[in-house]
């Protein structure tokens, strides 16, 4: 058996880095497990010829397609939106594209304001301490003062805006509508030892510059330093639990395959909105037959993904196509509700500046406007490095029949159940997703682009994992209470994105990361009664 | 015979005549056809996981040829493709996307689009500014953020 441990994470991605760094002051022994390993940026696709055709393969957001022996297999058969994310040190943060805006402060209050799901049981002011101390430990770059979001003050310089970014500021004041360069945590100036954006136009999959704020370079380095340990290819599988209903430890499957018992007295959960409920229900007892903290029957429902309903187009004009950072841009504008729009609830715009040849290829000759035969040539450079798009990221609602349960079939390579996804797109979120369709049309009309082509949803775009172990303070409705502590099991905390009680119509890992460490702040101030 | 991971001689000459089919050469553009022989071997060498799906793709179409695409005349071989196109499905789509990702990384083919023979990193690339001026009527509207409460 190994030494206890007084915190044991979960998890080494976006959150589980930040709670762990934040904890070290503490000076406990905090050990974390993740079934992956450290990432060699010397690999990463961008550092090759062959980089664009590694996305559909080994470099594949899909764990399904990817298949590397740190991913597990997920039955998504059930769901038009396919679930995407990364197994390693750093997480999902490894492939992610850095888009980097916050919940509004309205997003917490959604019941009261517009009498639909719930109320967060927390506030945005209860968060904005870590937001700020988040978007220093990430290092965001980006222009205060937009006037349509939360107040931010990015410590870099915002991305350039490129050729693509003035045909979108032109189109969209044209029509009079907001937009303002995006937050995002890529780096436009050497920034705690990480170097500067060079516009390799890869941040997804990877980036190999080190410029985009992976929590591998950011948080990991800061936490080991102080005194975290980090034991990588170290798959749990269930968590125990001893005679008093408390967490006792886990059971995990050591780099050589060799089943372990780490026994801890805090245990601390951050796999994500489908690892996280995986977990928890293959975490089953005589005391908790429907799998751990799940007396509410909440664990792994009220999934929520943010269908993006995209559109792009193609204009006359150069765009950036793969040398930017892919997003630049955002648009608030159709953010909040207006039920004259037939439809509660609304969603953030994210720009796209362009795509790389062989994606351009691949994508129009599925879309159909890339002939095969003589006319190829002609149309390939009509479209090639002229395209823009525009994604609406639609607030999904909780609904508990979307939801992850274990498939009784699919295992990953340890033989530990596979989740299984049932989803279905809201008719709420079809209407907003339409909306979206038809004024990203406009916009694109606007900036004068033609062959427009819409995914509707984009088919791989799970990136967002939201709320499949709601947080609240009633535990008949929730899982967590309002500062991350299980209602059933006192000393087992969540900090992922499976907390979330509602979704934004925006990108949420800024927000996941401010939880996090709210979390942690919440524990060290409570360390005397943290149990009660 | 072929190992399970290549394909056999026959399907390695339809690829080759239906890659020329989907993008043939051009005199006016100074571009191979995908039946280039390095380009073709830049497939084939490449094929990995995609190689059950391809050959699963080449096996429909020999069901819809009947023979050797090579031996159809033009009009039925259109015909054949253009079915091909419509009925592949996840096969066909993964054969024409390998042929495309090799396609669209032959240097002569960069070149002619104006790109750069290289991998992005570590040179990277330059981008502009652009006109932040676009951003003054953005900024001269008054704040409007929904409040909480
Ligand atoms: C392609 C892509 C693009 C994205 N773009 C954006 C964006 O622009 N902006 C944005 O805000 N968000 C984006 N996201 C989402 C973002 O990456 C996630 O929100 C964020 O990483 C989630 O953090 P997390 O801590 O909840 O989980 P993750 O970062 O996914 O980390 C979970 C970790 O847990 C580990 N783990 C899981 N189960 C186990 C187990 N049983 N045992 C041991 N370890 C385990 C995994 O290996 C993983 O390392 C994107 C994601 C993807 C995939
Ligand atoms: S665009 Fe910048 S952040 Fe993105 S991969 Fe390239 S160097 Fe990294």
């Amino acid at each position: 058996m190994n030494d206890p441990v007084d915190v044991l994470i979960i998890g080494a991605g976006a959150s589980g880095a930040a709670v762990a760094w934040s904890l070290a002051d503490t000076k406990m022994h905090i050990l974390c497990l993740d079934q992956g390993g450290w990432m060699n940026s010397s690999e990463y696709p961008s550092t090759g010829r062959d980089w664009e055709a590694k996305f559909y393969g080994d470099w594949s957001t899909s764990p399904n397609i990817r298949g590397r022996p740190e991913d597990y297999p997920i039955n998504d058969d059930n769901s038009p939106i396919k679930v995407v994310n990364f197994n390693g040190v750093g997480g999902s943060t490894v492939m992610y594209t850095a888009h980097w805006p916050r919940l509004h402060p309205s997003d917490f209050k959604v019941k009261t304001l517009d009498g639909v799901a719930d109320d967060w049981p927390i506030d945005y002011d209860a968060l904005t301490p870590f937001f700020e101390e988040n978007d220093r430990m990430m290092g965001v770059s980006g222009l205060s003062g937009d006037p349509r979001s939360p107040l931010t003050r990015p410590p870099m310089p915002p991305q350039p805006l490129g050729l693509s970014g003035p045909l979108i500021g032109k189109a969209m004041n044209k029509l009079g509508w907001h937009w303002w360069p995006s937050d995002t945590t890529v780096a436009t100036m050497d920034y705690e030892g990480r170097a500067r954006c060079i516009n390799l136009g890869h941040c997804t999959p990877a980036c190999a510059q080190g410029a985009k704020a992976s929590t591998d370079i950011t948080y990991w380095p800061h936490a080991i330093r102080a005194g975290v340990e980090l034991k990588t290819h170290c798959r749990v599988r269930e968590i125990l639990t001893n005679e008093h209903g408390m967490a006792s430890g886990v059971v995990y499957y050591d780099k050589d395959g060799v089943e372990q018992f780490q026994p801890a007295e805090v245990v601390i959960i951050a796999c994500n909105g489908v690892g996280t409920p995986r977990l928890l229900l293959n975490s089953v007892s005589g005391r908790f037959p429907n799998g751990l903290a799940n007396s509410s029957g909440l664990v792994g429902k009220n999934l929520m993904f943010h269908p993006y309903a995209q559109i792009y187009g193609f204009v006359k004009e150069p765009t950036d196509s793969n040398r930017a950072p892919p997003t630049c841009l955002w648009s608030k504008e159709f953010y909040d509700t207006d039920l004259s729009r037939g439809f509660v609830r609304g969603y953030g715009i994210q720009f796209g500046r362009g795509a790389g040849p062989v994606f351009e290829a691949v994508a129009s000759e599925q879309k159909g406007i890339l002939p095969w035969g003589a006319d190829h040539h002609r149309v390939f450079r009509k479209l090639n490095g002229h395209r823009l798009g525009v994604s609406a990221i639609c607030e999904d609602l909780p609904e508990e029949h979307n939801r992850v349960t274990l498939d009784p079939v699919l295992k990953d390579s340890h033989g530990i159940p596979a989740p299984k996804i049932d989803y279905t797109i809201s008719e709420n979120s079809r209407k907003m997703m339409a909306h979206g369709l038809a004024r990203g049309k406009e916009i694109l009309e606007a900036a004068g682009a033609t062959d427009l082509c819409i995914n509707d949803p984009i088919p791989w775009g799970g990136w967002h994992l939201l709320g499949t172990a709601r947080m609240g303070t009633d535990p008949a409705r929730s899982v967590v209470n309002e500062w991350g502590r299980s209602h059933d099991v006192k000393n087992l905390f969540i900090v992922d994105g499976s907390v979330f009680v509602t979704s934004g119509g925006v990108n949420p890992t800024s927000t996941i990361q401010a939880i996090a460490l709210y979390v942690a702040d919440q524990m060290k101030q409570r360390l005397a009664n943290l149990f009660d | 015979m072929s190992a399970p991971n290549e394909l056999t001689s026959a399907q390695r000459d339809d690829l080759r005549i239906v890659a020329a089919m989907i993008v043939p050469a051009s005199d006016e553009y100074k571009v191979p056809g995908a039946d280039d022989p390095a380009i073709q071997a830049d497939m084939l060498a490449t094929l990995g996981r995609d190689t059950a799906l391809v050959r699963e793709a080449l096996d429909h179409l020999a069901r819809l040829s009947g023979k050797p695409l090579a031996d159809l005349d033009p009009v039925r071989r259109d015909a054949v493709a253009q079915e091909f196109r419509a009925s592949g499905g996840a096969a066909a789509a993964t054969l024409v996307r390998v042929m495309l990702q090799c396609y669209y990384r032959d240097d002569r083919v960069l070149r002619s689009l104006g790109l750069e023979l290289r991998a992005p990193f570590p040179q990277g690339y330059t981008l502009e500014q652009g006109d932040w001026s676009l951003l003054d009527p953005v900024k001269a509207k008054p704040p409007n953020l929904r409040r909480a409460t």
